[in-house]
């Protein structure tokens, strides 16, 4: 034990170690913030379609060699979070038809153009690094650290002050647009806090893991806590001890961080499932 | 001058009508039932009066002063809600939404209404429960204290009364005339030709060209369209 906290202090001597850790408990907050709301308003996929749009950007960022490709990945994101919050609604492509085509339409672009363009002699190390997020939390520059405080920042804000609006969308989007409220305006915010968390999370675990950071924490809440508010803190709770948890292992243990810092919120899933279930049966 | 009229309508969806040629005013203080059979466009007609679909032709006029945040809506249960984790409280403020504007938190005022809405309906005691984990009526009657905290002027309520047991639905249609015996203006879609009849003061009938109808209660009973009911009732009963 007394050794595992020496080679962990050993660890946190490093700057980058230390930014991983804070950038990574904050885009557990914002994911688990939004995650609530997009499991009740059933666009769960949303997250992982918006991943692969992200991942195609990346990669044509890269192509054109740019040197902070946020600037480019953040606004494309958004434009297609909004294209396919929209699309949710009406026409005659579907929700989920809509979310598949352009996410593994982007995700065979993004690899297309990588192979065809891309300089760097190891490859299939970049686009590892890009889908499963490997290392690339340790290897964040300082401009990318403050980016991603900004970022996270402004997602919390937004969430905060527009919190019982969210809710109200979430839960009667008619009801809200039918007594006289801007629905649409709201869902518009949701849309790009949504495209911002999921360029931030992106660093820590990687375009294919997003889905998870999203999803995992608020379905673990909606076990064992029945209003809204109680998920919301709950799942912002789990979701950021999962991090703290999953990336110190990963440090101690050596793994890759985004998939460790999954499988802890795998794991707790499972745990509030039982829990949920017990506290049931002790009622009935 | 009327609450709400409407002249010549045309509603659909993507250039399709679904129904036409409707006429009828709304009069404050008035209960009116839209009857017709499935398919024949209430739900369609309640999303246009709400303003949520264009009307393809026709024009829906609100009267003096009924602004969108004057409006209550208390629309079908959707699948999402049956397992929302919100509590009545929450659910319930959000109706009062449609006044704070940029504010972003509520403010004692709306909390109030919201309580005061809660007692209105004998819900008080239920503000801390999980929504999803009442019976059908109290979620009716959840959405209904959301739907008053939105408006004090008019009220428009999709089958209130759907998949509620007898008892229940008689205990809504009690409470909504209730609330229609106080001023508030009632447009009500509704399945029960039989309570519409006893409650309502005007009905619309709509469907197929023959069997428009708009008109008070006595006139209905009198119509082609509510004699054809009647009789469908009678032979079914």
């Amino acid at each position: 034990m007394i050794g595992m906290l020496n080679q962990l202090s050993a660890y946190f001597q490093f700057p980058f170690v230390r930014y991983a850790m804070i950038v990574g408990v904050l885009i557990a907050m914002c994911s688990s913030l939004l995650g609530v709301t997009l499991v009740l308003k059933r666009y769960s996929f949303i997250g992982s379609g918006l991943s692969h749009v992200a991942f195609g950007a990346t990669a044509i960022a890269a192509a054109m060699n740019l040197t902070n490709n946020v600037l480019f990945v953040l606004p494309v994101t958004i434009i297609c979070a909004i294209l396919l919050l929209r699309t949710g609604q009406n026409t005659k492509i579907k929700g989920d038809a809509a979310i598949a085509m352009i996410s593994v339409g982007t995700l065979a672009i993004g690899y297309l153009i990588m192979n065809v363009f891309a300089a760097s002699a190891n490859l299939a190390g970049d686009i590892c690094t890009i889908l499963f997020g490997a290392l690339s939390i340790l290897t964040l520059t300082r401009t990318e650290v403050w980016l991603s405080l900004v970022l996270s920042l402004v997602v919390i804000a937004v969430f905060v002050l527009f919190y019982n609006k969210i809710f109200s969308v979430t839960f009667d989007e008619d009801f809200a647009a039918a007594t006289g409220n801007r629905a649409k305006l709201y869902n518009l915010i949701l849309a790009v806090i949504i495209a911002l968390v999921i360029v931030l999370a992106m660093n820590l675990v990687g375009a294919l893991l997003i889905s998870a950071l999203v999803i995992f924490p608020a379905m673990s809440a909606m076990r064992v806590f029945k209003t809204f508010k109680a998920v919301t803190v709950c799942s912002v709770i789990v979701s950021v001890a999962c991090a703290s948890l999953g990336m110190l292992a990963s440090i101690l243990a050596g793994t890759p961080v985004g998939s460790t810092v999954v499988a802890a919120n795998v794991l707790i899933f499972i745990l509030f499932c039982i829990a949920g279930l017990l506290t049931r049966r002790a009622k009935s | 001058m009327p609450q709400l009229s409407c002249t010549d309508l045309t509603l659909g969806y993507e250039g399709k009508p679904v129904i036409s040629n409707i006429n009828f005013d709304v009069n404050a203080g008035d209960y009116l039932c839209i009857v017709g059979e499935n398919g024949s466009g209430k739900s369609t007609l309640m999303k246009s009066i709400l303003r949520l679909i264009p009307p393809l032709s026709g024009q829906i006029t609100a009267g003096s002063g009924l602004a969108a945040n004057e409006i209550g809506y208390m629309p079908q249960q959707t699948a999402a809600q049956k397992d929302f984790p919100a509590s009545v409280r929450e659910v319930v403020r959000s109706g009062t939404l449609n006044r704070i504007g940029f504010r972003p938190f509520y403010s004692t005022c709306e909390k109030h209404a919201a309580d005061a809405n809660m007692k209105r309906l004998g819900i008080s005691h239920l503000a801390g429960r999980c929504y999803r984990e009442l019976s059908g009526g109290q979620q009716q009657r959840a959405l209904l204290a959301r739907a008053l905290c939105a408006t004090q002027k008019i009220l428009l309520l999709d089958e209130p009364a759907s998949g509620l047991d007898p008892n229940a639905s008689s205990e809504m249609y009690e409470l909504i005339k209730g609330l229609n015996d106080s001023g508030i203006t009632i447009i009500m879609i509704s399945h029960d030709i039989e309570a519409s009849v006893k409650y309502a003061s005007h009905i619309l009938h709509i469907g197929s060209q023959s069997s428009l109808f708009f008109g008070s209660i006595s006139d209905y009973r009198e119509s082609d369209a509510g004699r054809i009911y009647a009789a469908q009732q009678g032979g079914t009963a």
